[in-house]
């Protein structure tokens, strides 16, 4: 009775689950893997389109002749690389109408022309031409004969389906590709984006623990850089740091801060002169991470908060009794109760920056020493439009995750451990 | 007392009362007023001389009286001998005077003599400073966005701090941003497109969620570990490393610039955080429940509907307005799948404006107004369940 009932149970489960793991393993899964094997291969993005035989149909009356019509067929390959194997053709035509001459490839069965073209190449073009006649006497429709569209079909390959692997983009990414100048700005990004925002986090956390005026307002909007489209907020920064017509620059000049603008998203390295120093800093860059700091840090400061409003109140409390002012009290009482938050949100925002795409391609599109792997995905794959680099790009973005998350989950496990 | 918190305690509310006038002062400049200097000394000088006497003064005087007094000194130094500044510059001025003294009237003599004071005074002005600089922050390029679609080409060019907008023009002029792009950027049929892919999202994410959800929360069955350990690992791939494959596959289906295979890929991208979410919900509903629910002989389909739906609708408003904003707010694959402008969603539609150098900013300031504007009064009314879904499901972002 209970075997049954379990094997029900187990049978519904697999009913329940299947769509939605269906689904996740098309669009999630498979790609990742899809990834693998496109990165073993030269391809364009002018490959990925399937070759097609294409015909266009031009009728035309002649002259001296009005119970005849030529019907021309514009026939072509609409690939420029690949051949077409087996080109069959088939038009129909209209019940009073016969072909004169037909050409030898083609033949006729009940109203219908059929053709075998063969092969044909890569931007094989040619025009083909039937003449028709009326089998009654009366006029030929022009009208009706064009509304009918030929059809055609062709076996070709997809250079994605042959078995022709190369290493080429490997060697390139790693190579050819200024890999470490890209590994290490991605770095430099993903590690100051996220300590900013938890530092950000802590400090806006801390504030909002307290009780002010208009608290639960301030708590709302602490949130909006993270609620808005990314579109909209990034233009509205673009617009703000303008090195001409931007309010920053502006601002800044008219209150004399500075004197010449700055191009803070166009300019890779402001020198400054640092006690007699000349240091090189990386401007655009730390203008993407200021805004992903501003963007993120509401999770910081969400997770944070949610945390430090579990902290039982009798422990400061306790501290109080004991003569603890507010520095030592945050020290010794609310640090140690967040290190473990802390921690968590380091590694999943420390993924989560490392993949980071839409803010550095709004903001410089890459450009002034913004660089990141996710970016150089895009470049390779749509700019550059080599597909197959684009993959090999992803594949070592993935692999950078699977050392991540295996470096996370062993922490997380140690921690469950400890508790 | 101590001097040492005296000290603090006098640099410190300086310096807040400072911060306070400069912001005042940048929201000023931007009425087109000039303003060269924020006075650094000046200020300083006599946020420090108020300090010290409102300590001296003490209760001796109403501390409304005495505010008033500090108030009145204050704008008549700042913004008569100074300065001469218009009287509304001189009454923000007057307030803010009014909210520090108020602020700072607590820390008499006998207050700065207790334990730690010093700390304390410092902490009290840093929350209140960072309350301040955080609201200003993050307000400000909303502000901005806000303000850009009001204007016009030539005077933000000629003057890029005038933020003020004319009133007195008639609503079709001050709106013309708006009615350019609604007539001739179509961003009408971008909102429908983008509303329907969002909702659509959020119904589809849901009926593929809620039963896998509550398999994984309440049924044995071969491979559950793995399924709801896999559930988070899947959450954490980006979406970058998705892109390529699924661009070549839908390019070879027919799939790119159509709504419906946008809706499939955000479908999938947030299922797993879906299941997650709602698996933990469901977990916490008693069993018991379920079991009188079996012995009535429901079947799953019954039990979802009846039992485990009504009891989790706040859990799952959480998910549908979290999965609405992914899906409203989504940009990369929305910029990969989509070319033709018949079927752009929001997002994409401004990206494209921009990509044409000779758009106006405030074209392009007015569409980030229409994105972001639905997206913020969801958050805002729904911010309950909004906050809890970010919660869970902040991993990603």
């Amino acid at each position: 009775m209970s075997d049954t009932l379990s094997k029900i149970e187990k049978r519904t489960a697999y009913i329940l689950i299947l769509p939605a793991v269906f689904l996740v393993f098309s669009i999630i899964l498979f790609p990742i893997f899809a990834n693998v094997w496109i990165s073993f291969k030269e391809v364009g993005l002018k490959d990925i389109r399937i070759p097609e035989p294409r015909a266009k149909k031009i009728v035309k009356s002649i002259k001296d002749n009005p119970d005849q019509l030529k019907v021309i067929y514009k026939l072509r390959n609409s690939s420029l690389i690949l051949e077409i194997r087996d080109v069959k053709f088939q038009d129909k035509l209209p019940k009073n109408i016969k072909p004169i001459n037909l050409d030898e490839r083609c033949r006729v069965k009940s109203n219908k022309i059929y053709c075998e073209f063969g092969n044909w190449e890569a931007k094989y073009k040619e025009n083909f031409q039937i003449l028709l006649k009326s089998s009654d006497g009366k006029e030929l429709n022009k009208k009706e004969l064009k509304t009918i569209k030929p059809k055609l079909t062709g076996k070709s390959d997809n250079i994605l389906l042959n078995t022709n692997f190369t290493l080429k983009n490997f060697k390139k990414v790693f190579f050819q590709n200024e890999f470490f100048e890209l590994l290490s700005t991605t770095f430099y990004y993903t590690f100051f984006g996220t300590i900013g925002s938890i530092v950000f986090g802590i400090l806006t956390a801390q504030l909002v623990n307290q009780k002010f005026f208009g608290r639960t307002f301030m708590r709302s909007v602490l949130l909006f850089p993270y609620v808005g489209p990314v579109v909209a907020l990034a233009y509205t920064w673009e617009l703000l740091l303008d090195p001409y017509s931007g309010t920053l620059n502006n601002l800044l000049m008219n209150f004399q801060v500075i004197q010449e603008p700055l191009n803070l998203l166009g300019q890779k390295y402001l020198t400054v002169n640092f006690f007699g120093f000349d240091l090189k800093l990386r401007l655009a860059l730390t203008t993407v991470i200021i805004f992903e700091i501003w963007r993120y840090f509401p999770l910081a400061f969400l997770f944070i908060l949610a945390r430090l409003q579990a902290v039982p109140k009798e422990l400061y409390e306790a501290a109080e009794v004991d003569g603890a002012g507010p520095l030592q009290k945050f020290i010794n009482i609310t640090l140690p109760q967040i290190t473990a938050v802390i921690s968590i949100l380091f590694m999943i925002r420390f993924i989560w920056n490392f993949n980071k795409f839409e803010d550095i391609f709004l903001l410089t599109g890459g450009a002034s020493g913004t660089r990141t792997l996710p970016i150089n995905v895009y470049e390779q794959g749509f700019t550059i439009s080599d597909i197959g680099m684009g993959s090999a790009v992803s594949i070592v973005i993935v692999a950078l995750l699977l050392i991540f998350m295996f470096i996370y989950f062993k922490l997380i496990g140690k921690r469950a451990d400890e508790n | 007392m101590k001097t040492k918190s005296l000290i603090y305690y006098a640099l410190i509310s300086s310096i807040f009362l400072f911060s306070l006038v400069s912001i005042w002062k940048i929201l000023v400049t931007l009425q087109g007023i000039e303003l060269k200097n924020f006075n650094f000394a000046i200020i300083i000088t006599l946020g420090i001389a108020i300090s010290l006497l409102n300590t001296l003064i003490g209760d001796k005087l109403n501390y409304i009286i005495k505010s008033t007094f500090f108030a009145l000194i204050f704008t008549f130094i700042d913004g008569y001998i100074v300065q001469l500044m218009p009287v509304w510059y001189n009454i923000g001025i007057f307030g803010i005077l009014i909210f520090f003294s108020l602020k700072i009237n607590k820390y008499n003599q006998k207050y700065l003599a207790t334990e730690h004071s010093s700390q304390i005074v410092v902490f009290d002005f840093l929350t209140l400073f960072g309350i301040v600089l955080f609201s200003f922050v993050i307000l400000f390029p909303f502000y901005m966005m806000l303000i850009t679609s009001f204007k016009t080409q030539a005077t933000l060019l000629i003057n890029p701090l005038d933020f003020s907008i004319n009133f007195n023009q008639d609503f079709k002029a001050l709106f013309k941003s708006y009615f350019v792009i609604f007539d001739t950027y179509k961003f009408g049929r971008y909102i429908l497109i983008s509303t329907f892919v969002s909702v659509g999202t959020v119904i589809v994410t849901l009926l593929f969620a809620i039963p896998a959800a509550y398999a994984v929360a309440r049924l044995n069955f071969f491979g559950k570990n793995f399924l709801s350990t896999s559930i988070l690992i899947i959450y954490m791939f980006p979406a970058i490393v998705l892109v390529i494959p699924l661009y070549t596959v839908f390019s070879q289906l027919g799939l790119r610039n159509s709504v419906g295979g946008l809706l499939i890929v955000y479908t999938a991208t947030t299922l797993p955080v879906a299941i997650y979410m709602l698996q933990g919900y469901f977990r916490s509903i008693p069993k018991e429940l379920e079991e009188a629910a079996i012995m009535d002989k429901l079947n799953w389909f019954g039990i979802i509907i009846k039992i485990i739906l009504p009891l989790s609708i706040p859990a799952i408003s959480s998910v549908a307005l979290y999965v609405f904003m992914i899906a409203w707010n989504e940009f990369l694959f929305s910029l990969m799948f989509l070319d033709n402008p018949n079927s752009f969603t929001l997002s994409r539609a401004i990206q494209y404006l921009s990509g044409d150098a000779e758009t106006p900013r405030q074209y392009l300031m007015a569409g980030s107004v229409v994105v972001t504007i639905p997206v913020l009064l969801i958050f805002v009314y729904f911010e309950k369940y909004l906050v809890s879904g970010l919660t869970a499901g902040s991993v990603k972002g």
